[in-house]
């Protein structure tokens, strides 16, 4: 059974290595700042004893103040898993940092969440629309949308 | 510092080109274009001599339909179902399913049709060459089917090529789409040779 | 004398006779190897996860059938388990042996489209997918006892299944069950061994074990890589962890071993249905859930092992009748990402192939 991890405890880690990145965190979560999102992911996959490589999944949600990324990581040899998530709280210019450099799987699920959603993932190798057309006016999946 | 990290790399000149077609195709397309229905006025019509030599070539055209294969989505497969053992359109000379629209007289529309893919559709019914017929299969093609209401749907294939035949379903069964083809069978058989 | 030779583009659009659906690659070409590639998608977007936004949640069922279309009842199965997780439901032993019955047959029916169109690309015209078709007719006619359709089925329901199976249905299993092996074989000799598939297929378009897990692959195509990662023996859902399988793994992760572990997977698929039809109860197959359901506050991941992949759903509920949030996680998409690697320096011959050993359903990846 592959283990969902508990946020808090996991939180408690971050903390240790990166001070100040963990915004909220309980049973389900770990939400972090944007600005720290790269260096406590790198954290997460690189720890020998958390050793998460494998991206499940990206999904950018549209709360109405703020956007919400969140990521789902596993880990296939502990098999374990955690949900980590990140806040913007700019609705006109939302910027978060991508992951591409540190999780291949990443790059179409963010040009999906940049095509749907409008944020924008600094440092993507490739930004541009997936799956509408180059011209099409406005980002469907937002809550304000038609 | 946020503004500057907004930073959206321009866009490639291919897909600006491929998406100012698809804006114009959109722009265009308001109004579903009518069926095709001049088979209606030959009818009343006729005269004896026109009629057997209409007859004999336009039943020729008929049973030697060659199709294009134009699956989109779910009700490709079955149309290919249609195409197999078991179902057989081989007995009504449709046997091969031609992959270039030049050598194709009847394009089967089957599945979802969005806007981003119209334009390539008006493209390969614009290559085929005339006589051609097009039979739209499925819900989705009809209408939109249950992704009507959605931003990139375009509502019913009519509205970009004119439709001879329409299969209900979702996806209809093999032999509700032979039976359609049949029905076009009946509609080629009184278009007169001096319309075409 | 220097010939001057410049890379040019291709583009194999999307309408084409060896893309599984509407998809568009553009390839630059140095002669006949692939120096780039470029996927371009969308040509199917229907807008799923919008509309799921105002549907109720027994609403999307019929919505998810459409998704991955050649195994239907595994999206539904994905989508109903997720939400039975946040609202906390149990649902009859009847219908979980149901489930796992349908979702096996599924997966054989999945992987004979997949092997007989693999084989389609390698040039075998239709003759390999004329001799799995006629397997997954029989399939088809099972299904078509039990649910009423026989391509997008809307069978499952929150709470269990939507109906019982008649009265014909197990004894026509049962002869199915006992003949397919059999078939298999037959396609064993016919296929595994042929010159013609091992020289095209062996050793080309290798997918490196740890490219695999960087781009999240999943479903064959990992496990040809050599990971035995399998949803269904790592994080069991349903009743999975009852029956007695195996999962097989590839060596080198190439062409050949993709195709291989499909066919050694409908072997297993098959051992576990002979043992879910021997353990099935009896009892009520739906366990009584309102129409308008109103799961409470939170967000759930469900996944399961999808004859392409794991297939996730995200859900977020703030408990009035419609998701605030539906969120598809398409196997066949992020397998895709690898594509590039494992084509790079191969023909364009090769490069069908290689696609067609992915296995994409494009409904899927546009969603």
């Amino acid at each position: 059974m592959t283990t969902a991890l508990n946020g808090e405890q996991i939180a408690r880690k971050i903390n240790k290595a990166s001070p100040g990145a963990v915004v909220a965190a309980d049973k389900a979560a770990v939400v972090v700042t944007g600005e720290s999102l790269f260096k406590v992911a790198k954290f997460l996959k690189n720890t020998p004893a958390l050793d998460f490589n494998y991206l499940a999944d990206l999904a950018a949600v549209d709360y109405t103040d703020y956007f919400e990324v969140v990521y789902h990581l596993v880990s296939l040899a502990h098999n374990h898993s955690l949900v980590l998530k990140t806040r913007c709280y700019d609705h006109d210019k939302p910027v978060v940092p991508s992951l591409t450099t540190l999780w291949r799987s990443a790059d179409f699920m963010e040009r999906e969440a940049y095509d749907l959603m409008g944020i924008v993932f600094d440092g993507h190798p490739n930004l541009k629309r997936l799956l509408l057309w180059e011209g099409f006016v406005g980002h469907p999946l937002r809550r304000d949308y038609l | 510092m946020e503004v500057d990290k907004y930073h959206i790399p321009p866009p490639n000149e291919l897909d600006v080109a491929e998406g100012l077609r698809i804006n114009s195709l959109m722009a265009a397309s308001r109004n579903p274009i009518p069926d095709p229905d001049s088979w209606i006025d030959e009818e009343i019509q006729r005269n004896v001599l026109v009629t057997s030599v209409d007859y004999v070539v336009d039943w020729a055209r008929s049973r030697s339909l060659f199709p294009l294969m134009f699956g989109l989505a779910c009700c490709a497969f079955e149309m290919i179902g249609m195409a197999t053992s078991r179902f057989d359109i081989s007995r009504f000379g449709m046997d091969i399913f031609r992959w270039s629209p030049r050598q194709a007289d009847l394009m089967i529309v089957a599945g979802t049709l969005t806007w981003k893919m119209a334009p390539a559709v008006k493209l390969v019914y614009e290559q085929m060459a005339e006589p051609k017929w097009v039979i739209a299969m499925g819900q989705c093609c009809i209408s939109g089917g249950p992704f009507r209401e959605s931003y990139s749907v375009v509502p019913g294939i009519n509205r970009i090529i004119p439709v001879d035949v329409y299969v209900p379903g979702c996806p209809p069964r093999p032999e509700g789409l032979i039976y359609g083809i049949t029905k076009l069978h009946q509609k080629i058989v009184k278009e007169s040779i001096s319309k075409a | 004398m220097v010939i001057k030779t410049e890379p040019f583009i291709l583009n194999i659009g999307p309408q084409h006779p060896s893309t599984h659906g509407v998809f568009r690659m553009r390839v630059t070409l140095d002669g006949e190897v692939v120096v780039d590639i470029e996927p371009v998608i969308g040509y199917l977007h229907r807008g799923i996860e919008k509309m799921g936004e105002n549907r109720t949640y027994t609403q999307i069922i019929p919505l998810t059938d459409r998704l991955d279309y050649l195994a239907s009842l595994t999206n539904n199965l994905a989508y109903v388990l997720a939400v039975e997780k946040l609202a906390g439901i149990t649902i009859p032993e009847r219908a979980e042996y149901l489930r796992i019955i349908m979702a096996e047959a599924m997966r054989i029916s999945s992987h004979l489209m997949a092997v007989g169109f693999f084989l389609n690309d390698l040039g075998a015209m239709m003759t390999p997918v004329l001799y799995m078709w006629r397997e997954r007719e029989k399939l088809l006619d099972l299904f078509e006892m039990v649910c009423g359709q026989r391509l997008t089925y809307n069978y499952m329901r929150i709470g269990g299944v939507s109906h019982d199976i008649p009265e014909e249905f197990l004894p026509a299993l049962k002869k199915f069950v006992a003949e397919m092996p059999g078939f298999i074989d037959e396609y064993d000799q016919l296929l595994s061994q042929n010159e013609i598939v091992l020289a095209r297929t062996k050793g080309v378009s290798i997918l490196p074990r740890d490219t695999a897990i960087n781009t999240a692959a999943s479903g064959p195509v990992l496990r040809a890589s050599g990971v035995k990662w399998d949803l269904r023996k790592a994080d069991p859902y349903s009743i999975y962890d009852r029956f007695d399988f195996e999962v097989p793994v590839g060596k080198v992760g190439d062409n050949y071993d993709r195709y291989w572990v499909r066919m050694q997977e409908m072997r297993q698929s098959v051992r576990i249905l002979e043992q879910a039809i021997a353990q099935l109860p009896s009892g009520v197959v739906w366990a009584d859930v309102p129409q308008l359901l109103h799961p409470p506050v939170g967000e759930v991941y469900g996944h399961i092992e999808s004859p392409r992949g794991e297939l996730g759903f995200f859900l977020i509920s703030d408990n009035s009748i419609a998701p605030y949030r539906f969120h598809i996680r398409p196997p066949t998409l992020i397998n895709l990402t690898a594509l590039k690697d494992m084509v790079v320096g191969w023909k364009v011959a090769d490069l069908i192939i290689t696609f067609g050993s992915i296995d994409v359903v494009l409904g899927e990846i546009d969603r």
